[in-house]
């Protein structure tokens, strides 16, 4: 309860925010923090509570920007746009995920990984031209509904995971997580479960890569597959919290914020930062900043 | 003609994957540690050969003997600094943990790198660089024939250390059974963090001669990782020459691929085989342990 009150807060605040200021690099930054959010959460749903570890993340990432993209630029209205990129990455990710879930642990990592590169250099080869927006569209470029756009998205995706979770379907994935032999001893298909967490990861990926293809003027088509989304997605979910709704969101803040501020003096000093800090968590605080948090909150409680 | 070439090129090449993949496969039969950062390691081992050169004009073969030993040292520090703490945890949560590590390992090396020594590309060219072996109309560069034996020969030493040697046959215990080598006295600790010493420094050898024969950035890590797991997918863990065949195997069909699908496609068909192997033996790369 405190959580959703926290969030409340937190969402009304952001979505004021361009009532008060019209700067444009703090607009530009919130585009950035929500995106991240998106991505983060997405990644935590597969990666975080199903225990699968898909470094593949960015592919379908940038299949939902490639799919938006070419629809939005060649004249569909942008919803009807986006629909279809979100649509084409949750069926890659239903493709792939049958033979791809036959693979355990690190494989399918791995697994991943190399198909996100097929498809990284496949496109990079097959659309090798920048994709800009076109000018009379450029003329109107506008950043707020960009902004409220990526805000719904961030909403949405944590909203369908905070939801989902609780559920009997999210205890389900959860329990394939902890042990995908009992599950199945307990009537959870796995398979089922993991299937389902991919196919919203995937699709809330595609729609975070169509809303980037919104936003973004002009970009090669290969760098919406680069490996450095999933990598992002990565470092916020284990830094905030993984396996928990509220980690991924704060991973997602730090990491933006602390990047940006980190990029004015040392460009690409912050992944020395932000790598050294996920490797620490991996080793000794798994729980990220979340469990930080509440042990020095359990600490003051103890002390009165 | 041409497609005769270029299998002698893929050749070549393959012999540097079969080296990088001895490493790779060194550290993850024995520790069961995947370091995916092992392509990071590799890029450093080639700017280290590149910083002798261009700081000292050292030959990049003889600067090989200061930079193994180097890259050996930094294997002792990771693994004490890191990977020792995943080696605890059982089977499962080992590999998942150390391909994190490795994972976040490889974001710090490469940002690193990008400050030393900036993103451009870099290649040591000496001054017999050009220096072609002709046979008919086809043309074999020397620096390259001479890395394919090199890497050959550094395979056969190794080899016969873990045969023959006390700590070879250690690390080969340990790899087989680590509680019951434990129970025969063999120091589980001393020989993981060796076998993790030394594939680190095969993979410091393997950077060095990539940096003469073709051209490394900070950026590498990734693609030479991958060609790593590759192999390793393709060859089966255990068996170094395993990896060098393997890697030749992966040189001739990027080959084929350079001529038939052009060159952009050569690192898709390293890919898609790879993804074929995992899927039709999904349980992985200890397959023949199972």
């Amino acid at each position: 309860m405190k959580l959703l009150g926290a969030g409340i807060v937190f969402v009304a605040s952001f979505a004021a925010l361009p009532l008060f200021t019209t700067r444009g690099d703090l607009l530009n930054l919130g585009v950035q923090i929500f995106l991240a959010v998106v991505l983060a959460q997405s990644w935590n749903l597969l990666g975080g509570y199903a225990g699968q570890i898909n470094l593949g993340h960015a592919a379908f990432f940038g299949l939902g920007a490639l799919v938006t993209r070419a629809l939005w630029v060649g004249g569909t209205p942008l919803v009807l746009a986006l629909i279809p990129g979100a649509l084409v990455a949750m069926l890659f990710g239903l493709i792939i995920g049958v033979p791809a879930f036959r693979l355990r642990g690190a494989y399918f990592a791995i697994g991943t990984l190399g198909l996100a590169e097929i498809l990284r250099i496949t496109i990079g080869n097959l659309l090798p031209q920048i994709s800009t927006i076109p000018a009379t569209e450029l003329a109107s470029y506008n950043i707020l509904p960009r902004y409220y756009l990526t805000l719904g998205m961030a909403i949405l995706c944590v909203a369908v995971v905070a939801l989902l979770i609780p559920s009997r379907v999210g205890l389900g994935i959860r329990a394939v997580r902890e042990d995908e032999a009992a599950a199945e001893a307990t009537g959870v298909s796995a398979l089922r479960h993991k299937l389902l967490a991919l196919a919203l990861s995937t699709a809330l990926s595609g729609l975070a890569g169509g809303a980037f293809a919104y936003y973004h003027v002009s970009y090669y088509p290969q760098h919406t597959f680069s490996p450095a989304w999933t990598f992002d997605a990565v470092l916020m979910s284990y830094i905030g919290g993984v396996g928990t709704v509220h980690g991924p969101v704060l991973g997602a803040l730090f990491y933006v914020i602390l990047r940006e501020l980190l990029a004015v003096k040392l460009a690409e000093f912050h992944l020395i930062i932000f790598g050294t800090l996920f490797i620490l968590v991996v080793l000794f605080l798994p729980g990220g900043l979340v469990e930080a948090w509440s042990s020095v909150r359990r600490l003051f409680v103890r002390g009165k | 003609m041409i497609l005769t070439q270029q299998l002698i090129l893929g050749l070549l090449v393959g012999g540097l994957y079969g080296l990088a993949a001895a490493g790779l496969s060194l550290t993850f039969g024995v520790l069961r540690v995947l370091n995916v950062a092992h392509g990071e390691l590799l890029m450093l081992g080639g700017y280290g050969t590149f910083w002798l050169f261009t700081l000292w004009q050292i030959d990049p073969f003889v600067s090989l003997l200061g930079v193994a030993p180097a890259m050996f040292v930094l294997g002792l520090l990771l693994y004490w600094a890191l990977f020792q703490f995943v080696v605890k945890a059982h089977e499962e949560t080992r590999i998942k943990n150390s391909l994190l590590i490795g994972f976040g390992l490889t974001l710090v090396l490469h940002a690193l790198a990008i400050r030393l020594w900036t993103a451009d590309e870099r290649a040591v060219t000496t001054a017999y660089a050009g220096a072609v072996l002709r046979l008919g109309g086809l043309a074999v560069p020397w620096l390259r024939l001479t890395s394919l034996v090199l890497a050959f020969a550094i395979l056969i030493a190794l080899h016969l250390f873990l045969t023959k040697a006390r700590w070879g046959r250690a690390i080969r215990a340990t790899a087989e059974d680590w509680e019951a080598a434990a129970l025969m006295g063999i120091p589980v600790g001393k020989t993981y963090s060796l076998a993790f010493a030394l594939g680190t420094a095969l993979a410091g050898i393997a950077g060095g001669l990539v940096s003469v024969s073709y051209a490394i950035s900070p950026s590498i890590g990734l693609e030479w990782t991958l060609k790593a797991l590759v192999v390793i997918v393709l060859a089966g863990l255990g068996s170094l020459f395993g990896s060098f065949a393997g890697g030749i195997i992966l040189g001739l069909a990027e080959a084929m691929s350079v001529v038939f699908l052009g060159g952009p496609y050569r690192e898709v068909v390293g890919l898609i085989l790879f993804l074929i192997v995992l899927v039709v033996r999904p349980q992985g790369l200890f397959g023949a342990r199972a």
